[in-house]
């Protein structure tokens, strides 16, 4: 059933989520990704975007490559709700024909693109770690590769019949570069009334007073169900900080309560690709190393010989992590720069 | 009330082991289960058919061996099973599935009456795409809430229910109206054991066979023939070879530590 007018769709779109008047990182990282597309294929890239007040961010989006702006305004759209942020998505993609539509794979994002991609009758592959352009397809069609099976086997996915093709794409899996162009500014209304939305939202709480980025940092300390309490989350904190990194943790240890989700690495974290990961603690499940396998040196501290973290660790100390991690921060705090910190963002 | 709950029976994923020789997944004697966070819907429904009365469909697609799934489902206090069996539907993606568990729905509303609330876990732990539950909102034409955390009101005469969902670095509180579709985190409820006499009806029961003969459906919307996403390749992500175990005491730890990084630590200047 391939759709007739395939040649029609063009431009490569990027769905610009954002939260307090802020846009989420991972917006950018697919700007940088899609202006790379764009080239491969011959078009534009474009950002997308629905709000309140959504135009302010056509500054920043055009320091990450967009070469148009899209977007609704409406007071009905200040909070994220499902069926008037589709609704409205819904309008500019089906008038403007975009060939490919790329969504951060967050809790908003995971949320919204399931239901557009059922209202446009298109396929949608969820949580792509790769995203790269079949030349020898004669509709340069896109490769989509996703982990399945907890993170066992890699699926190349792709869509060849239907339009748009359409991926989330986890955060941190591309770096946001700046490659600055001029943008033009795209403003279309769309009809909403309050009275019609089937859902009011009665509270909102952030419990997470620090959302980090775990991607921004070179070195990542993370504990697992070995560092033993909560009290032991500073361990973490203490080595980051000397080696001017910052601090994460497996699953488990959010299970436990002892840490914030937003510090979680694995299959339903964040993805890290430092070029120092300490893992303390962890054992190493399949699903905490498909988040961070492809970090560049990665030292495991655990008492289990057996443990898999070894099996994937560049440099493996059989040990406590709770009595080592002191020494590390001790020494490292001798011998590395005074306030190595370098931070990004 | 009447609640339908998307059940799926997957692999258990945590014992699923790669064979790197051949590059395929050893599924050899590893367990079908329920997909972890749908014994959660079915948990979710059961409380309200407790407090509320009225009864509890699910609605699985899948092999014959998928009954086991939802003989399951009614030792956890659900009253009617029914599953989707059919050549047609394999090899479906996330967006033929909806339409075909959509599908099954419709009979199941002709047979039971109408739905008030269809719940499905947040993901399946195999696919892990998290798509199926939209969807089927979507197609259904009710308001959508996933990644549900607490159910705090349901008010059937007004026709609304209040649930709290997680929302990126916290929660929110909606007030939704109902029918609509929720799917569910494991954080929603405790599951229950199951009394002998619940099991024992459960193996008793008939789970209701659909399939395109008996259920209003096009087969040119279903299976792999007519999934718009197709898989073009799979292949096992190439494993990181085994590094060194450091030989060290509690003394030298950090100084054999430190020698190995040190490169490194010199190149990112923190030297």
């Amino acid at each position: 059933m391939r759709v007739s007018n395939i040649g029609e769709y063009k431009d490569v779109w990027v769905f610009i989520e954002h939260d307090c008047g802020k846009i989420e990182h991972v917006s950018l990282e697919l700007l940088t990704k899609g202006c790379q597309l764009a080239k491969d294929i011959g078009c534009k890239v474009c950002a997308f975007s629905v709000g309140e007040n959504v135009e302010g961010f056509s500054e920043k989006l055009a320091e990450y490559g967009a070469e148009k702006f899209y977007f609704i305004e409406s007071p009905v759209l200040k909070e994220y709700r499902t069926e008037p942020y589709r609704d409205s998505l819904l309008y500019l993609i089906e008038k403007y024909k975009p060939e490919i539509i790329l969504i951060g794979a967050t809790t908003l994002g995971r949320d919204i693109a399931a239901t557009l991609a059922t209202k446009l009758n298109t396929g949608l592959t969820a949580d792509t770690t790769a995203l790269d352009i079949d030349f020898e397809s004669e509709t340069k069609n896109l490769l989509m590769t996703r982990p399945t099976f907890g993170g066992n086997l890699m699926a190349v996915i792709y869509c060849p019949d239907n339009r748009p093709q359409m991926s989330t794409v986890r955060p941190g899996v591309f770096q946001a570069i700046k490659n600055p162009v001029n943008i033009e500014k795209i403003r279309e209304e769309f009809e909403l009334s309050e009275d019609k939305i089937p859902k009011k939202i009665l509270e909102k709480v952030k419990t997470d007073s620090d959302k980090v980025n775990l991607g921004f940092y070179d070195v990542i300390v993370a504990g697992g169900r070995g560092i033993e309490k909560k009290e032991n989350i500073k361990l973490l904190v203490d080595l980051a900080n000397i080696l001017g990194g910052t601090w994460a943790v497996s699953r488990k240890v959010v299970q436990m309560g002892w840490a914030p989700y937003s510090r979680q690495v694995g299959q339903t974290g964040q993805t890290v690709h430092p070029k120092i990961y300490i893992a303390a603690g962890i054992s190493g499940a399949i699903q905490h190393i498909a988040g961070m396998k492809s970090s560049e040196i990665i030292v495991a501290i655990n008492k289990d010989p057996q443990a898999p973290i070894f099996d994937i660790a560049t440099y493996g100390i059989i040990g406590d992590a709770v009595k080592i991690l002191p020494r590390l921060t001790q020494y490292f705090g001798e011998r590395l720069k005074a306030g190595g910190s370098n931070e990004k963002d | 009330m009447h609640s339908l709950v998307f059940i799926k029976q997957v692999p258990d994923a945590a014992q699923v082991r790669v064979d790197y020789n051949t590059g395929t997944l050893i599924r050899e004697g590893v367990p079908a289960i329920i997909n972890p966070y749908d014994t959660h819907a079915i948990e979710a429904a059961v409380q309200m058919k407790d407090k509320f009365g009225g009864i509890v469909s699910v609605l699985s697609m899948g092999p014959p061996m998928a009954e086991d799934a939802l003989r399951k489902a009614l030792s956890m206090g659900a009253d009617k099973a029914y599953l989707l069996c059919d050549k047609v539907f394999a090899g479906s993606d996330t967006w033929a599935t909806s339409y075909a568990l959509w599908a099954g729905a419709q009979k199941i509303i002709q047979e039971n009456g109408p739905v008030d609330i269809f719940w499905a876990g947040k993901q399946a732990i195999d696919g892990d795409t998290a798509q199926t539950g939209p969807g089927l909102a979507t197609r259904l034409d009710i308001p959508l809430v996933t990644c549900a955390i607490k159910i705090v009101e349901l008010n059937l005469e007004k026709s609304y229910i209040v649930v709290q969902r997680l929302i990126e670095g916290g929660f929110e509180t909606l007030q939704v109206s109902i029918p609509c579709m929720i799917t569910v985190e494991k954080e929603l409820n405790t599951l229950r054991f199951s009394p002998l006499p619940d099991l024992i009806r459960a193996a008793r029961s008939k789970i209701h066979l659909l399939n395109s003969s008996n259920v209003d459906i096009d087969p040119t919307k279903c299976g792999l023939k007519y999934s718009p996403t197709k898989v073009k390749r799979v292949f096992v992500p190439s494993k990181r070879e085994r590094g060194e175990i450091l030989d060290v005491n509690e003394n030298n730890i950090a100084s054999v530590l430190f020698e190995k990084l040190e490169p490194v630590l010199r190149k990112m200047n923190k030297l």
